[in-house]
């Protein structure tokens, strides 16, 4: 029994382990840098151009 | 080969994260990229797109951008008016992407330096001596 919970606690963790945050890291002229979640409004548009990016590039 | 096919062919060549590169400028017009001309021209409208989506946010100019997704990363780095975007795989080492694509741009603007002329041999104008003393 420990030893299943502890078989799927370890591959939670390696699935989450392998999973890129999205988000998006600004930096602006005068120094200063934001870190946007993927999932926040901001990036909402933002992202979905990076990944058109990204695929224009490997295509 | 012109200044910005070499700084990306160099960029290729030493960052191994780097996918594809292209040098543009704010216009829209390529100077140089690693992939098919209706990729790059792809490549850098969407780029265009979210340096001026980025810039709506704070209303203040962006230099950098990393946009990072499950698929890769797009960057964006800006120097005036001249720009280059660049893929990535997933989890890129950004703060070394920087620095290439930086260096990348600061070569590709470079005014190539002129070759050195050649010196003309100079003429021998003296009479010869004789040699008999």
């Amino acid at each position: 029994m420990l030893f299943a919970a502890g078989s799927l606690l370890g591959v939670g963790l390696y699935a989450r382990r392998g999973r890129t945050r999205e988000r998006v890291d600004l930096y602006f002229a005068d120094g200063s840098m934001i870190s946007i979640a993927g999932d926040s409004p901001e990036a909402s548009r933002l992202i979905p151009l990076a990944r058109d990016a990204i695929r224009s590039a490997r295509s | 080969m012109t200044e910005a096919e070499t700084a990306l062919a160099e960029l290729t060549e030493i960052s191994s994260q780097v996918e594809a590169a292209v040098l543009f400028d704010r216009d829209g017009a390529i100077a140089g990229s690693t992939v098919t001309d209706d990729s790059a021209g792809r490549v850098a409208s969407t780029a265009r797109a979210v340096l001026e989506a980025a810039e709506q946010i704070r209303g203040q100019e962006v230099t950098q951008i990393q946009a990072a997704t499950g698929e890769g990363s797009l960057f964006v780095v800006r120097d005036g008016k001249q720009l280059i975007a660049a893929t990535t795989g997933p989890d890129p080492t950004a703060g070394l992407v920087f620095y290439d694509l930086r260096s990348c741009l600061r070569k590709a603007a470079a005014k190539p330096k002129p070759k050195p002329k050649r010196r003309k041999p100079a003429k021998r104008t003296g009479s010869k001596s004789s040699g008999t003393s």
